[in-house]
């Protein structure tokens, strides 16, 4: 019994602490108001130390939130066990209704493309948003160049790297409206085709006709920068006809070609209004400088995939999370201490606000921008006493770069479906 | 594929093909919340084998019916968060409309 009171006990004195720490001063005084007012009521037995309405403070906190002290960060783990506050007669199981309560998205900037996009997401695990994330590079599918047929490259780049890096080139194209190659024919609803031929000149015309004299004055030599604005669309399909039915062209009808397109790509309803192509500023990706003579002449055929198979699928440039910082004052910092604080951050956390008699205090004015550089706390023990810095643990400001194929937002959307395909294969498979 | 025995279904461990952690993580996730459950976890035995191994224990119910009901759990939440964040997007949006146009008309 002794010991159990020394435990009550101690849960106390940390629950003041706590309290103390956490911003909202003001709340936790008009509880205490509360607890001396209502004496003796259910509302006093409820809020003793041993029956406990919802998690102790302290351990709400260190369940909520990642502390960044200036040597490690504890608390990091997510508390997932649906047990893990049986202890203290709480259940943490899951519940979707208290889910959709709690969970929140706020948008907070689109880029002015519209291909980056910045939002917050609350209230949700991070093995979740981390699935999301993962499912954003790696298995959300795009369009991208696969098979590059050469028939003539005389420039400096030679064919292997020249392939890679037509693959690598972003196609502002729906990916839903195609269908994966897998080992088909390359058809019209799996293929898209590209053409590229460019030829540098050997001498810009007015100079063939100079005489001797002009062209002893240096001219510059003509260059080429083959950019991927020069790829054109190819509806129709492959134009290069296979080699072996060249040869025993007798009463095989028309000669093969690369692809076997049964009608025009631009005759089909979904590609009616839509231009296959890339976009601006995609089209303005250099893939190739040429000399004077040079020429390349090449079929490029763009597939379906995914980015696990290969990075030139993954439609995002990166997607990434992080959580919402929290900068805490712990206790009032003012005058030289103030200014001091708001040397020390180099992202401009804090701000200084004027008190009564001339007197300033410091302000957390921009948390949101803390990187976690723990510089505020460096700098002798007293700092760490002034400062917490925390992370909020089911705050995501999640981050989606898209590379142009399909705006962010749908993006996303694309992975949450392709999360919730995945648990739909899983009960198939079980049933 | 599951691994089990006949005389007690409430053990079990699945072994998952063509899957990652991206999925074997959450289940894991949403099985943990699950009171039934008394152990959870999974392994990707080899880096180069496309599987996970997930284990499930429970205090009594069908392994499987578990670890459906978790998927099933995680499927909601899904369409949770789908809705969620396209009212969001359609409100922000709303608030400040684009500058042109051209780039509305991609969706
Ligand atoms: S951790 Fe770094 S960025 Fe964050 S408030 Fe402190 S000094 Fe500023």
């Amino acid at each position: 019994m002794a010991k159990k009171d020394q435990r009550m006990s101690e849960t106390e004195t940390e629950e003041e602490e706590t309290e103390a720490e956490s911003m909202s001063e003001s709340e936790s005084g008009s509880e205490e108001q509360k607890q001396e007012s209502k004496g003796g009521g259910i509302d006093f037995i409820m809020s003793l130390p041993d029956v406990p309405r919802n998690v102790p403070p302290h351990v709400e906190l260190q369940r909520t939130r990642v502390f960044a002290n200036i040597d490690a960060p504890t608390h990091t783990d997510s508390i997932q066990y649906s047990g893990a506050f049986a202890s203290v007669g709480l259940d943490n199981s899951f519940r979707l209704d208290q889910f959709r309560n709690n969970f929140r998205v706020e948008v907070i900037r689109f880029s002015d493309d519209g291909m980056d996009m910045e939002f917050d997401m609350i209230g949700i695990d991070p093995a979740l948003a981390n699935a999301f994330r993962r499912i954003l590079i790696a298995e959300v599918p795009t369009m991208a160049i696969e098979k590059v047929f050469i028939a003539n490259n005389t420039s400096l780049i030679q064919d292997e790297v020249l392939a890679h890096r037509l693959g690598l080139i972003p196609i502002s194209v729906d990916p839903r409206l195609f269908e994966y190659a897998e080992s088909n024919a390359p058809n019209e609803r799996n293929t898209i085709v590209f053409k590229l031929h460019v030829q540098c000149a050997k001498h810009s015309e007015e100079e063939k006709g100079q005489s001797k004299k002009k062209k002893d004055e240096k001219k510059v030599p003509p260059r080429i920068t083959v950019k991927a604005k020069d790829l054109k669309w190819l509806p129709k399909g492959s134009e290069f006809y296979l080699e072996s039915e060249d040869s025993n062209s007798n009463s095989t009808s028309k000669s093969k070609t690369y692809t076997s397109f049964t009608c025009s790509q631009d005759s089909l309803p979904e590609f009616s209004n839509i231009k296959i192509g890339f976009k601006e500023p995609l089209d303005d990706i250099n893939i190739a400088r040429l000399g004077p003579g040079q020429e390349i002449e090449l079929e490029a055929q763009a597939v379906k995939g995914v980015g696990k198979t290969h990075a030139k699928w993954s439609p995002v440039a990166t997607a990434w999370y992080r959580m919402l910082p929290e900068v805490v004052l712990l206790e009032e910092i003012e005058d030289e201490d103030a200014e001091t604080l708001k040397e020390k951050c180099p992202v401009g956390v804090f701000d200084i606000e004027d008190i009564a008699n001339g007197r300033k205090r410091s302000t957390v004015a921009r948390p949101r921008a803390c990187t976690l550089c723990r510089e505020c706390i460096r700098g002798g023990e007293e700092w760490e006493k002034r400062v917490s810095l925390r992370r909020v643990k089911d705050h995501f400001i999640f981050t989606i770069e898209s590379t142009g194929a399909l705006p962010p937002e749908v993006l996303f959307t694309e992975a949450v479906k392709i999360l919730e395909s995945k648990c739909e294969r899983v009960i198939s498979e079980l049933s | 594929m599951e691994h089990g025995s006949y005389a007690d279904n409430s053990n079990a461990t699945f072994s998952l093909t063509d899957e990652d952690h991206t999925l074997a993580n959450a289940v894991r996730f949403s099985l943990n919340q699950d009171p039934r459950v008394s152990f959870c976890g999974y392994s990707i035995p080899h880096p180069s084998d496309n599987r996970v191994n997930i284990r499930v224990q429970t205090t009594g119910a069908p392994a499987r019916e578990v670890l459906k009901d978790a998927c099933q759990d995680l499927m909601m939440m899904c369409q949770h968060v789908r809705s969620t964040l396209d009212v969001a997007v359609a409100d922000f949006k709303l608030r400040n409309p684009p500058k042109e146009d051209e780039d509305t008309d991609m969706k």
